[in-house]
């Protein structure tokens, strides 16, 4: 499990779920897409859990996870979940709501 | 690869079965479904494909020890909870005591955005985790089709269900599929192309405003099975198969004789009446005491002490009992004591299956010696004839297997033409009596006959049928010109044949006093010319008395005389006799 917080002085704190398995091209990718959005969207208030479900499957359950990789946006309520490798950002900001953030 | 083949089995034996525990089921796929391999349930809504699953489930965890994980994606773990309570499975037990797990997936089709490639990865690792943590052997996926619904990419989906076949047949467990049956394949997503080893096919339709679901095991691969379409019903105990051959004909057979609680009647069926364990029709038009011989045999029965169950699809319990009473038998105090039950349903207030299914459960229940079925003919209008028929032979085998006797009373509509149904239904009966009535002289009698009685024998004579409220009773009819002569007709013709006894009887003694009067007569005449006779020789011999003393008179006479003429008497002798030989000489 690997953590990324980035502080910004926004009151609003994003937290995101990222569930993968294990390193695949797919978990990898995701990881390196939602974090560019993440960057530039949200810089410095959001943090990101990376959850490998190879190691913990019983976390599946909680979140729904059928897909992987999966992004789950747990705050701001309400929870929305994007599936895919993260490979087409427009869709990616539709889906975490923040076209508008803009 | 377009289909998986299945790995050939070396050995000769049959493949390995798993179980379903499922009333009749196992009967039909010969011991179940196939074991490490998925099956397919398909079928329409409402025809019981979920909770076929889950009793596989249960069962598998209650009675083979196998524990099992349910991957609902319709419903919730606490609606699954309560839907399976009401056959008395306690799910939530289970998952307590770590025999089953349950997971529930959900997927919202509009909270879910897509931006990529992805894979079920996910879905695998749970299922995964769900058979590790418990050691499962079954797992049940309740309806997998709603991931159609919920992924928008078919592609990825189909690919990842494909190699979700593949991956529980690697891991060894036996799967249950359940689908939704699709307009012109067997189920609507085609899933049937990717689980070829077993497909089971549930069906629910309405025949005459009645349901009746059916199960049809549609393919299994490398073995043997059923392939007709079996009714199965849902009740409270779980789903039962009603497959028609699962008992066979191999009866144990008693030579036991019962009585009728007709005396007649016994007399009729070679003196002793039923064998235990045959099966009775009784058929008859309305109005010809059917239920009255029912009644008497169930009576009977309670009397000497056995246990009687009287199933009713016309009259409440309380009515037969009252009617009853007017014709002398009494049958509540055989109630009061448990001897007799009434079990009284509306026949269309279920289907077919679900009668016989409660019939069933009481039989089971209460154990009796006797059943009495009143009548079946209307229970049959609530299916077809061959679906009825069906019914009939599942019970009968049913009874017979536990050596109950059972007394079907059956309504004809009148007429001497047997109804279709009957025909059917006589070839699973041992006995058969007929209940007719005959019309004439302006009234209407009833009449019993014994048609057929197996293993026995039996008068072939028509009796005419008194209920009077003494009870019934059985007297010769009269066979007459006209047919058969009952009631009126009958006394009648009795008061005929006493007065022709009496008048030859009458005409008997007249003709012994004329006899006598001849005799006499004849007497009187012999004595009378005996008298005539008598005076006759009488007069006879005085005059032979006359005669003799005036002869011997003449005779001293012509001696006197003789003595005078003496001389010439000779000589005229000796010149007679000269004058011959002269003439002979010449």
């Amino acid at each position: 499990m690997k953590t990324k917080t980035v502080k910004r002085r926004a009151a609003k704190l994003w937290q995101l779920r990222l569930y993968v398995t294990d390193s695949s091209p797919k978990s990898l990718t995701a990881f390196a897409n939602l974090k560019k959005i993440c960057e530039s969207q949200l810089k410095g208030c959001y943090r990101i859990t990376v959850i490998d479900l190879l190691k913990r499957p019983q976390l599946a359950k909680g979140d729904q996870i059928l897909a992987v990789p999966t992004v789950v946006r747990k705050l701001p309520k309400p929870v929305r979940t994007i599936i895919g490798n993260l490979s087409d950002t427009a869709r990616v900001l539709v889906g975490l709501d923040l076209r508008l953030a803009d | 690869m377009k289909k998986k083949r299945s790995k050939p089995t070396s050995q000769a034996t049959q493949l390995p079965k798993c179980p379903t525990g499922i009333q009749g089921l196992d009967e039909i796929t010969s011991g179940g479904l196939p074991r490490g391999r998925p099956t397919l349930v398909c079928g329409g809504a409402g025809c019981g494909k979920t909770l076929l699953a889950a009793e596989f489930l249960v069962r598998g965890a209650v009675q083979f020890g196998e524990p099992g994980v349910l991957m609902a994606f319709e419903e919730t773990e606490k609606e699954l909870t309560a839907n399976v309570a009401s056959l008395g499975f306690d799910l939530a037990g289970l998952v307590r005591r770590k025999k089953i797990v349950i997971d529930y997936v959900h997927i919202e089709r509009s909270e879910v955005q897509e931006s990529g490639e992805y894979d079920l990865e996910g879905l695998f690792v749970r299922l995964g985790h769900a058979i590790d943590s418990i050691g499962a052997k079954r797992v049940v996926l309740d309806t997998l089709e709603v991931l159609f619904a919920s992924l928008p990419n078919e592609a990825i989906l189909r690919s990842e269900l494909r190699r979700l076949f593949r991956w529980l047949k690697d891991k060894g467990v036996t799967a249950v599929i359940t689908a939704e049956r699709g307009r012109e394949s067997l189920t609507r997503h085609g899933l049937e192309e990717y689980v070829s080893d077993c497909v089971v096919l549930l069906d629910h339709r309405v025949n005459d405003q009645i349901a009746t679901r059916h199960l049809r095991v549609v393919k299994y691969r490398g073995a043997l099975h059923g392939t007709n379409e079996f009714p199965f019903l849902i009740g409270d105990e779980g789903i039962s198969v009603l497959p028609i051959t699962s008992l066979g004909l191999n009866h144990k057979i008693s030579s036991e004789r019962i009585a009728t609680g007709i005396p007649r009647l016994d007399a009729m069926l070679g003196g002793q009446g039923f064998f235990r364990g045959s099966s009775i029709l009784l058929t008859g038009t309305p109005g010809t005491g059917k239920t009255i011989v029912a009644a008497n045999f169930a009576q009977a029965a309670a009397r000497r002490g056995e246990r009687v169950l009287f199933f009713s699809f016309e009259e409440s319990p309380n009515q037969i009992i009252r009617n009853m009473h007017s014709i002398g038998l009494r049958l509540e105090p055989l109630v009061k004591r448990g001897l007799l039950r009434f079990h009284s349903a509306r026949p269309s207030l279920y289907g077919l299956e679900m009668h016989l299914a409660t019939m069933f459960k009481e039989i089971t229940t209460f154990r009796p010696h006797v059943v009495v079925m009143d009548p079946i003919t209307s229970l049959m209008d609530a299916g077809t004839v061959s679906e009825s028929k069906g019914m009939v032979t599942r019970l009968i085998d049913h009874l017979k297997a536990s050596q109950v006797t059972s007394l079907f009373t059956s309504l004809t509509q009148g007429g001497h033409v047997l109804q279709q149904s009957e025909a059917a239904m006589s070839s699973l009966m041992d006995s058969w009596l007929l209940l007719q009535d005959f019309e004439g002289n302006g009234e209407r009698n009833r009449a019993l006959y014994v048609l057929k009685a197996r293993g026995m024998a039996h008068s072939n004579q028509i009796r005419e049928f008194l209920i009077s409220d003494r009870g019934v009773d059985l007297v010769d009819a009269y066979i007459g010109p006209s047919g058969v002569l009952t009631g009126s007709a009958r006394v009648a013709q009795e008061d005929l044949e006493k007065a022709a006894v009496l008048a030859s009887q009458q005409e008997a003694a007249r003709l012994k006093r004329e006899v006598e009067r001849k005799r006499s007569a004849i007497e009187r005449q012999i004595s009378g010319l005996r008298s005539d006779y008598e005076s006759e020789s009488a007069e006879l011999r005085r005059i032979a008395d006359q005669v003799g003393t005036s002869t011997l008179m003449l005779t001293t006479e012509r001696a006197a005389s003789g003595i005078l003429r003496q001389a010439d008497a000779k000589v005229a002798a000796r010149t007679r006799g000269k004058a011959r030989n002269g003439n002979g000489n010449q």
